[in-house]
């Protein structure tokens, strides 16, 4: 439904994202989770056309994002960080709006307007001036007004930011159960929030994507599970051998060879670098380096973390 | 065309949900309101001591042209005033969705940037129009009590409607560029300021500038408006002056967007 390629985007000098690429099945719900200042805004905006990547493409239900930019607008609803809402207007009027400008036909607005409102539960606060709504209404009112035109594709960025927890739930139930009806990609920077939401999570840091999988998955990978990089002379089946030998080791990956030198990424269970030292040597093989990986990716797994114990 | 209407139907509510319409509304009306009164009373003056010299001197009296007196200077008044409002009209168009967001619905919605303008630039056109209404009222006042020339008066109508058009696209490539409300109404009124005041240096420029500058001179065609006579060569300036606004906003939001 969604193929991302190689997107990149500079503000001036200073790249925003290098290289992003990810896939979303029809129906799937997929998380972006990332600390601040990512490249999670960036990468929904060139997705929604709201401005062009610097190179790399993407398409939406098969239309290029920058070739057929009005096809595209057209399936997809896009719910900002801040919702674009105008604080003098009263909900409804503002419904039939977005309506209008999305192209919606006359005889089919007031349905539409009427689907959209009950999705969001805005029945109550219908003929409200939206500047008067709390903050929890104004986001769903912003989400109301993605879901208008039934887009197959709705990309919400921070759904959740700034509500009271009460709030939270019931945004992340309404998400929930829009799943299968359209497909959405969801922006956050606190894991439990994708845990409970997404299918897949796509993790970005600095601009790029460190990781891709499901929630479940990445936390057993990421929690008690050590990492270590080393830097071996000898065979790769040899180095294979040597370490598999050893109790608890989750997976031994080869990543790069370069003239008899072999770049090896080991997970375990506990800490193993004197066992790995003393088996690659007793192999004969050269141990030309050994650390621990404080990979990106658990940096910005603690991070994720921390910050949402302090949320 | 129904998105262009879409756009000019939500300024107009939002113009009139919030207080600044009124606010706009009722200053113009007091203004022109006041000069109305104070040209009504010198001519009401004039005409009465036309009347008592007649008597005097036993002289028919003569016939003071309510045209010439009256309705042509109150048009320069009334275009005047609106120098000074349609820049709090044009201020809101684009800087408020810059500072609100609101940009984002609109670039993200199959809306082209055309549609977006010239939506706005419609509803800016509209509200200049509903501005002089009254105005129409109280000249309307001098049809009922006397009997003025009736095209001159039209003509006037289409002058400011035409110099507003101008006003109007200038407010709004300058609200393009900002998302404060309070510098695209002080740059849109000192821009305005300054084409209007342009000629007067025609009079010390040499004989190359001096056309030019009363070319460029807004106000320099809107006075044959006034006297009731509709030039296409002005109407040409203001047609190309309007163009020229829209072009530029256009232009200043598909740049920004590429820039972002």
């Amino acid at each position: 439904m969604i193929e991302v390629k190689d997107l990149t985007r500079y503000y001036g000098q200073k790249r925003a994202i290098s290289n992003v690429s990810f896939n979303v099945q029809k129906g799937e719900i997929l998380g972006l989770l990332g600390p601040n200042a990512a490249g999670k805004t960036t990468t929904m905006r060139i997705l929604t056309c709201y401005m062009p990547p610097t190179s790399g493409t993407a398409t939406i239900g098969g239309y290029d994002i920058f070739e057929q930019s009005m096809e595209v607008r057209t399936i997809t609803g896009y719910l900002p960080e801040n919702p674009p809402i105008y604080p003098d207007l009263e909900v409804n009027d503002y419904l039939k709006f977005v309506a209008k400008i999305k192209g919606v036909e006359k005889n089919r607005i007031e349905k539409e307007v009427d689907a959209a409102v009950e999705k969001a539960s805005l029945g109550d606060v219908r003929n409200r001036v939206i500047g008067k709504l709390s903050k929890g209404y104004k986001q769903r009112v912003g989400l109301a007004q993605s879901l208008i035109n039934n887009p197959q594709v709705v990309i919400l960025d921070e759904p959740t930011v700034g509500l009271d927890p009460k709030q939270i739930i019931e945004i992340r139930e309404l998400i929930r159960s829009l799943k299968g009806e359209h497909t959405i990609i969801l922006s956050s920077h606190i894991l439990p929030e994708v845990e409970q939401t997404c299918e897949r999570v796509v993790i970005i840091s600095n601009g790029r994507v460190v990781a891709e999988d499901t929630p479940e998955n990445l936390t057993t990978r990421m929690r008690g599970s050590e990492r270590v990089q080393l830097e071996v002379e000898g065979d790769e089946d040899a180095i294979k051998k040597a370490l598999g030998s050893l109790p608890d080791i989750l997976s031994t990956r080869i990543e790069t060879k370069d003239n008899g030198v072999c770049k090896v990424v080991v997970e375990s269970k506990s800490d193993l670098r004197k066992e790995m030292a003393k088996s690659l040597v007793d192999s004969n093989l050269g141990l030309l380096e050994l650390h621990p990986d404080k990979a990106t990716l658990e940096d910005i797994f603690l991070h994720l973390t921390t910050k949402e114990e302090g949320a | 065309m129904k998105k262009v209407m879409a756009i000019l139907e939500k300024e107009f509510k939002s113009f009139f949900y919030s207080p600044l319409a009124y606010v706009v509304l009722a200053l113009f009306t007091a203004l022109t309101g006041v000069f109305f009164y104070l040209y009504l009373s010198s001519f009401v003056e004039a005409s009465f001591m036309d009347a008592i010299r007649s008597q005097q001197y036993r002289q028919p009296p003569q016939k003071l042209n309510v045209n010439l007196m009256l309705i042509r200077p109150y048009f320069w008044n009334i275009a005047l005033i609106t120098l000074f409002t349609l820049p709090i009209v044009t201020m809101r168009l684009f800087s408020e969705e810059k500072k609100q967001g609101t940009v984002e619905l609109l670039y993200t919605t199959p809306l082209s940037s055309t549609q977006i303008i010239l939506g706005k630039f419609l509803a800016g056109l509209t509200l200049s129009a509903a501005l002089l209404i009254p105005t129409m009222f109280f000249q309307g006042l001098l049809f009922v009590y006397g009997d003025p020339e009736f095209w001159p008066v039209v003509s006037g109508y289409i002058g400011l409607l035409l110099m507003g058009s101008a006003f109007i696209s200038m407010g709004l490539f300058i609200s393009t560029t900002t998302e404060n409300q309070i510098i695209a109404a002080i740059g849109g009124f000192a821009l305005a300021l300054l084409l209007w005041i342009i000629g007067w240096g025609a009079n010390f420029a040499g004989p190359s500038l001096a056309p030019l500058l009363e070319y460029v001179s807004i106000i320099n065609h809107f006075e044959d408006f006034a006297q009731g006579v509709v030039d296409t060569s002005h109407l040409a300036y203001y047609l190309l002056f309007t163009f020229v606004g829209i072009y530029f906003s256009l232009k200043s939001v598909e740049s920004v967007k590429w820039r972002a």
